[in-house]
C-alpha cells in the first residue's frame, strides 16, 4: 500500500498482504548481551512474529517505564551505539525478510546525523523508523525528504488524547503504520484495555490512511487479541524483554513466549 | 538579535518541544494559555500581591562596601537569598500555581536538585492546598537532608529518582514519567529555565522581577538603572535568567554566567556545559548538552546540587552561542572559599550554588567605577552540613 508519503517496503507491503492480525515483537539492542541482535532477530522470524521494532538505547529514556529503563541502561553498559547496531545488522537481510524497525530517542539520532542514519538504516535493509521525540513540524520541515529518499516509513504515536485534527495531520504525514498508544503512559503497563475501546473504535472511525497498530499495556494472549478486534496488530516491548531477563535459552523461550501469544 | 523566545518556541537554535506524543495536549496547553494568563490583569495582581506579601519582596539591593573594598570596583548583592524559603525559586512557584489553579489543575509534581525548588513548590502547594509529589535524585536527598525535611514538613511527598546518576536530570526525567501517567489532572512545576517551550521562556518571565528590581532599585541609588556588569550562577539558568531579563537588550551591560567546573573542567567531574557541551536534546528542549560522542547524556559533578546539571537553559545556549553572555566555570574549591570570603567580609552566608557567582570576581578584572551586580540566588542554610563536612578539604 503506497501512502501519501509515496514510501513502499517491507513494512507497507505487509499490510496491504495481510489481512490477519499482526504481532510486532520490540526489543532493546545489546540486551542481555551485546551481541544478541542476530541470534534475536533470527529467531523472531522463524517464532512467527510479523515485524520487529530494535529499540536503541538512550541514557534517559523518558518515556519508558522501569523494564525498558533497565534494558537501555545494560545495553548502554554492553557497550551498545547506533554505529555498532548499523555493524551487527550489515548482512542481516540475508536471514531475516520480514519488516525491521528501528526505535529511539532524537538524542542519539541526531549526532550521528539524519542524513546519515536514513543512508545506514537503508544499507542495512531498515523499512521504518519511530522517533516518539521528534515534533512533527520539525519532521516534515527538516527530516522527511531523507525518509523519502531512503524509502523509510515514519511512525508517529498518537494517544487517547490526541485530537481528531492532528490525528489526521499525522496521519498525512506517517507511513508503515500509525502506533496508538493505548493509554496515556510510560512503557510497561499493566492497565486495562478495555476502557480504551472507545478510543480504538474513534480511531477507526476516523478512516484512517495507515494502518493501526496498538502497544502499551500489551502483555499476554488475551489483551493482544482484545487489542487485535480494533487494529491490524498489537505490539509487545515490556513483557517480552522481562522474558529475555530471565531467559536461559533465548531461542527456545522466544519460539514459546511468541507461541504463547499467537497461539 | 533577539534574544527573548521566538514565537515558535526558540532562543536562535536553542529551544522548542522535543516531546513524546504523550505530553503533547499538556505542553499544548500550556503553550496556548500560559501567555494570556500570565498577562491578565487579576493574575498580576495576586502574583504581585503574593510577592510582596509572602515572599517579602523587593528583595534588597545591598551595597557590599568590605566586598567593593577587596576588588576595587563597586559592588550590589541582589539578596533572593532573603526571599521566603530561603532562594529565588518562591518567585517562579508563586508564578505557576497560580497558573495551575487557573488551569483547573489538582495535582502538582516537581523535581528539584540542592531541595529549593522543591521546599518552594511544597510550600505555595501548601499555601493554596494542594497535593504536592517531589521528584529528588538518591544522591541529593542525602547531601540536602535539612531541605527534605522541610518538604515533608510542608506536607510534601518526597519520592526518590534512582535511575542513572540519581541527581538533578533523573529527578526531571522521573517528574516527567509522572506527568506522562497522570495527564489531565496534574501540572508540572519546572524549576529552571529547561524543559520544553513554553516553560523556559515561562519560568523566566516569573524570574524577571528579580531585574526589574534592580533597574528600579539601582537608578535609586546610583542615577542609572543599567550596571556595567550583572553576574549570576547557572546550572539550568532560572536565576541567571531573572538577574538578565530586563538587560537582555541593554548591550552596555555585560551579563556574566558562572557554570560549575566541579573538579575541573576536564577532569571528567564537571557540569561546565557550554565549555563540555554540544548542540542536543534534554528534557524536551534542544539546547547544549554534556553527551557523549553516540549522544549519550553525561553523568555531571557539582559539589553544588543546584548546578550538577548536564544541559543548560536554552536561553543561556543562545546567549553564550550568540556571545551576548560571558561564561565562566568556577571550581569545587574556589566556590567554596569564595562561600567562606562572603560570610566573613558581608556577614552573608551564600548557598554554595550562589558561592560560584561570587567567585568569579577573582577571574574578571573591574575598574574603580565599575556597578557590578551580583544575584546572590540563595542562602547557605541548606549546605551547612558540605561547609562542615568538607571544610578541611577545602581550607588546607
Amino acid at each position: 500500500m503506497e501512502t501519501l508519503m509515496h514510501i513502499k517496503n517491507r513494512l507497507t507491503d505487509i499490510f496491504e498482504a495481510s489481512n490477519k492480525p499482526l504481532l510486532n515483537i520490540y526489543f532493546t539492542a545489546g540486551f542481555p548481551a551485546l551481541e544478541d541482535t542476530v541470534l534475536i532477530l533470527k529467531a523472531l522470524e522463524k517464532a512467527g512474529v510479523d515485524m520487529i521494532e530494535i529499540g536503541m538505547p538512550f541514557s534517559d529514556p523518558l518515556a519508558d517505564g522501569p523494564t525498558i529503563q533497565e534494558s537501555s541502561e545494560i545495553a548502554l553498559q554492553n557497550g551498545m551505539t547506533i554505529k555498532k547496531l548499523f555493524e551487527q545488522l550489515e548482512g542481516i537481510r540475508n536471514h531475516i525478510s520480514i519488516p525491521i524497525m528501528l526505535m529511539g530517542y532524537l538524542n542519539p539520532v541526531m549526532q550521528y546525523g539524519i542524513k546519515n542514519f536514513c543512508e545506514s538504516a537503508r544499507k542495512v535493509g531498515v523499512d521504518g523508523i519511530i522517533l516518539p521525540d521528534l515534533p512533527f513540524d520539525e519532521f516534515n520541515e527538516f527530516y522527511a525528504k531523507y525518509f523519502h529518499e531512503n524509502q523509510l516509513s515514519n511512525i508517529f504515536l498518537v494517544t487517547p488524547e490526541t485530537s481528531t485534527q492532528r490525528l489526521h495531520q499525522i496521519d498525512r504525514s506517517a507511513s508503515g503504520f500509525i502506533y496508538a498508544v493505548s493509554t496515556n503512559s510510560t512503557t510497561g503497563g499493566t492497565k486495562d484495555l478495555t476502557h480504551a475501546a472507545s478510543y480504538f473504535e474513534r480511531l477507526n472511525n476516523e478512516k484512517l490512511n495507515n494502518p493501526i497498530m496498538i502497544g502499551f499495556n500489551i502483555n499476554n494472549k488475551e489483551n493482544f487479541r482484545y487489542a487485535c478486534n480494533f487494529a491490524n496488530g498489537a505490539i509487545i516491548g515490556s513483557a517480552f524483554i522481562k522474558m529475555l531477563k530471565e531467559s536461559k535459552n533465548i531461542e527456545a523461550d522466544i519460539i514459546q513466549f511468541v507461541d504463547s501469544i499467537k497461539n | 538579535m533577539q534574544y527573548t523566545v521566538n514565537e515558535k518556541g526558540y532562543y536562535g537554535n536553542f529551544g522548542g518541544a522535543y516531546i513524546p506524543e504523550m505530553l503533547y495536549p499538556n505542553v499544548e496547553e500550556l503553550q496556548q494559555k500560559y501567555l494570556s494568563i500570565i498577562q491578565e490583569p487579576s493574575f498580576q495582581e495576586e502574583f504581585n500581591q503574593l510577592l510582596e506579601d509572602y515572599v517579602g519582596r523587593p528583595t534588597p539591593l545591598f551595597h557590599a562596601k568590605r566586598l567593593s573594598e577587596k576588588y576595587q570596583t563597586t559592588i550590589y548583592l541582589k539578596r533572593e537569598d532573603l526571599c521566603h524559603t530561603g532562594a529565588h525559586k518562591i518567585n517562579n512557584t508563586i508564578g505557576q500555581i497560580l497558573l495551575a489553579k487557573k488551569l483547573g489543575k489538582k495535582r502538582i509534581i516537581a523535581e528539584t536538585g540542592a531541595g529549593q525548588h522543591g521546599v518552594a513548590t511544597a510550600t505555595v502547594c501548601a499555601l493554596m492546598g494542594y497535593d504536592c509529589v517531589v521528584y529528588m535524585g538518591e544522591i541529593d536527598i542525602e547531601r540536602q537532608k535539612p531541605n527534605v525535611e522541610r518538604m515533608r514538613m510542608l506536607g510534601a511527598e518526597v519520592r526518590p529518582a534512582l535511575s542513572g546518576s540519581r541527581t538533578l536530570k533523573d529527578a526531571t526525567n522521573e517528574a516527567i514519567r509522572d506527568w506522562i501517567n497522570n495527564p489531565v489532572d496534574t501540572h508540572y512545576i519546572i524549576g529552571s529555565v529547561v524543559g520544553p517551550h513554553p516553560y523556559p521562556d515561562m519560568v523566566a518571565r516569573f524570574q524577571s522581577v528579580i531585574s526589574q528590581e534592580i533597574q528600579e532599585q539601582l537608578l535609586d541609588k546610583t542615577g542609572k538603572s543599567n550596571p556595567n556588569y550583572v553576574i549570576a550562577c547557572v546550572g539550568g539558568g532560572s536565576n541567571a535568567a531573572g538577574a538578565f531579563y530586563h538587560y537582555l537588550d541593554q548591550l552596555d551591560v555585560k551579563l556574566i554566567a558562572v557554570e560549575a567546573a566541579g573538579k575541573g573542567v576536564n577532569s571528567g567531574f564537571s557540569a561546565a556545559t557550554t565549555y563540555l557541551g554540544k548542540p542536543g536534546i534534554i528534557h524536551g528542549s534542544k539546547t547544549l548538552l554534556m553527551q557523549t560522542e553516540d549522544g549519550q547524556i553525561v553523568e555531571p559533578h557539582s559539589i553544588s546540587a543546584g548546578l550538577d546539571y548536564p544541559g543548560i537553559g536554552p536561553i543561556h545556549a543562545h546567549l553564550f552561542d550568540s556571545g551576548r553572555g560571558e561564561f565562566f566555570s568556577i571550581t569545587d574549591q574556589e566556590a567554596f572559599t569564595a562561600a567562606m570570603m562572603l560570610s566573613r567580609t558581608e556577614g552573608i552566608i551564600p548557598a554554595l550554588e550562589t558561592a560560584h557567582a561570587i567567585a568569579v570576581l577573582e577571574n574578571i578584572s573591574f575598574k574603580k567605577d565599575d556597578v557590578v551586580v551580583i544575584n546572590i540566588s540563595g542562602r547557605g542554610d541548606k549546605d551547612l552540613m558540605t561547609y562542615i563536612s568538607r571544610k578541611d578539604e577545602f581550607t588546607q
